[in-house]
């Protein structure tokens, strides 16, 4: 165990640790445990009464990143369902067009994409970490960074009596509205254009009329995101198939949110009762309410991830992946945690925890699917949330299909390039314009 | 096994906000609020100054806070109850003036305990 390095700050001596990871979400119990892997002694801190319980996603964790830390995670990780099901719906009011993919493959270990619940699925992850050797310290609020007599990070200050921790290092692991990473000056204080809020509510149905409904056997689940379904508030709804209840919401620009003077819980009323969706929830009591933000900027939002004596990981370093039909956050999250807490504990083995020592964080980052594919979508979010993608195309495509698929006798069958152009035309989309946006769609995710 | 739950469909029956006039389809606020725990603290971790928003013309945490937790008062200003809050930020962001709402998490094991996140 390395000799702690802080400098001694005035009044009652602080308890010490090589590092303080602040926040047990996923960020945070991902950087915990790769600390006391590497033999640090590390204090995992977490507001809530056990982790998970401030935390609400959508969702379906995507476990691969779990391979290289907790080996066969698949045998022992609180799972709902194995999605084997993802749907895309694009919606009007009236109308929807689904392009539904399926494989098995996904129902079988290592397998893709999980539902799980945050209270339990967090609290797992929180349990790994422990059992590693970190120290787990819940129903504490890390109010402020501790300062050395030179102005240095030095740990944290707390809302417990005597409550410094002091650390070399500070891993701020403290979710979207991260108060430490804004107190450091690496965050803006508030930036709504670059959230999302999510509001979820989580519907009780039996798991046979779940499988009944979805099509899927008992330990099987669906995953659908629908475009166009937010009462014209740019974002998307979401749907997901928990063992014995189903979670389904919304996500809404937050400055249009506010601009719109529309309640959030409206937006996914009106969701539930579009034809497409209702049948699917018909008779479902509502088990929990809940909202969070979301961080949608993407990679040109990402702050400085480090300063002297801190890290920054997951969402408080802005890396959920918000491009269209993709949420992925939980898995950033985990990713980034994992390795903040080895580009820690190599800068404390060095001893060096100034921006420079802790470098290499950034640079992994860089390597792995954390940073690289925040790069490779980087123009996704500006074009996702275009007034177009949101509300043009979408009727569009419907009108489109509907017209292929009328059948309108007498009349003969029109050509699909006459009915494009006419389709086009009827909603005031040039065609030259259509173009331009498959083209730029074809260069962010192809 | 029977497929089909008994209860009666929610989506049907009309709904109000706690503040606002509009009527949604669903169940009341209070019963959609009544699924949730919170361990209320004594201490408000949110204020909102009520002569501040006097001024505000947005009022946009009204609509977008989604505990719906800002009642617009008579006089132009609101009130503001902490104790159903879900500590999610949105008021703070999307607030109007500045120095109208100082925002803080609750104390430790205090407030939203969300078990269906
Ligand atoms: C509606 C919605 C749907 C989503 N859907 C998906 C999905 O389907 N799949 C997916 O992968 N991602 C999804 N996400 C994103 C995902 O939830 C986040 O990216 C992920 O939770 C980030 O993990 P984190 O550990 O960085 O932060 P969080 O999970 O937010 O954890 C932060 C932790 O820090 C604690 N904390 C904060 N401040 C302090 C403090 N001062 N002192 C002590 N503790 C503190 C909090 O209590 C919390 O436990 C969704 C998000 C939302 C809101
Ligand atoms: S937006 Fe801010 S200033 Fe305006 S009413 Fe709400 S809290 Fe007050
Ligand atoms: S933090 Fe969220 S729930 Fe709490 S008052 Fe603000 S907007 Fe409402």
């Amino acid at each position: 165990m390395g000799e702690p390095t802080v400098p001694q700050a005035s009044g009652p001596s602080p308890v010490r640790f090589d590092a303080v990871v602040v926040g047990a979400g996923p960020a945070g119990s991902a950087a915990a445990l790769a600390l006391a892997r590497a033999g640090r002694s590390v204090a995992l801190v977490e507001r809530g009464p056990f982790p998970g319980s401030k935390n609400v996603y959508g969702g379906v964790v995507y476990g691969r990143v779990l391979d290289p830390i907790v080996p066969r995670w698949w045998e022992e990780v609180p799972v709902e369902r194995w999605v084997v099901r993802r749907s895309t719906m694009v919606v009007t009011g009236s109308q929807s067009l689904s392009v539904d993919y399926r494989t098995q493959a996904w129902g079988d270990a290592p397998y893709n994409g999980m539902t799980t619940l945050r209270a339990r699925f967090d609290r797992w992850l929180a349990d790994k970490a422990v059992e590693a050797g970190a120290t787990l310290v819940t129903s504490t609020v890390a109010t402020g960074l501790r300062r050395d007599a030179t102005g240095r990070i030095a740990g944290v200050v707390t809302d417990r009596p005597d409550g410094e921790l002091a650390a070399s290092v500070v891993v701020a692991c403290d979710g979207v509205n991260s108060l430490l990473a804004k107190e450091a000056g690496l965050l803006p204080r508030s930036a709504p254009e670059h959230l999302t809020l999510g509001v979820k509510e989580v519907l009780e149905l039996p798991p046979a009329t779940i499988d009944e409904r979805f099509g899927v056997g008992r330990r099987e689940g669906v995953d659908i995101e629908v475009l166009g379904g937010t009462g014209g508030i740019a974002g998307g709804g979401f749907l997901y198939t928990n063992a014995a209840s189903v979670s389904v919401g919304a996500v809404l620009s937050l400055t249009q949110l506010a601009a719109s003077g529309t309640r959030p819980e409206a937006v996914v009323a009106e969701l539930k009762a579009h034809p497409a969706i209702e049948p699917l929830l018909r008779g479902a009591r509502l088990r929990e309410y809940s909202a969070h933000l979301i961080p949608e900027g993407g990679y040109d939002t990402v702050p400085p991830l480090a300063a002297d004596g801190l890290l920054v990981a997951g969402d408080a370093a802005a890396l959920t992946l918000a491009a269209g039909i993709w949420l992925e956050g939980v898995n950033f999250a985990i990713g980034s945690g994992w390795a903040a807490g080895q580009a820690a504990a190599r800068a404390l083995a060095s001893g060096d925890c100034s921006a420079a020592g802790l470098a290499s964080y950034r640079a992994a980052l860089e390597d792995q699917f954390v940073l690289a594919d925040h790069k490779r979508f980087r123009g996704a979010p500006g074009l996702v949330l275009s007034d177009r993608v949101q509300h043009q195309y979408p009727a569009m495509v419907c009108d489109l299909v509907e017209q292929l698929f009328t059948v309108a006798n007498p009349e003969p069958k029109p050509g699909g390039w006459r009915v494009l152009r006419r389709t086009a035309a009827r909603h005031g989309i040039p065609l030259r314009q259509l173009a331009a946006d498959a083209l730029r769609a074809a260069r962010i995710f192809g | 096994m029977s497929a089909e739950p008994t209860a009666p469909s929610p989506l049907r029956a009309p709904i109000r906000s706690r503040h606002g006039g509009t009527v949604y389809p669903g169940q009341s606020f209070e019963e959609r609020m009544a699924t949730i725990e919170f361990r209320v603290g004594t201490r408000a971790h949110i204020t909102v100054d009520s002569a501040v928003c006097r001024s505000c013309t947005t009022k946009a945490c009204v609509s977008a806070c989604p505990a719906d937790l800002f009642a617009p008062t008579s006089d132009g200003g609101i009130l503001f109850n902490y104790e159903q809050c879900f500590e999610c930020g949105t008021c703070y962001q999307v607030c109007n003036e500045v120095g109208a709402i100082t925002w803080t998490y609750p104390d430790g094991g205090h407030g939203v305990v969300f078990h269906h996140g």
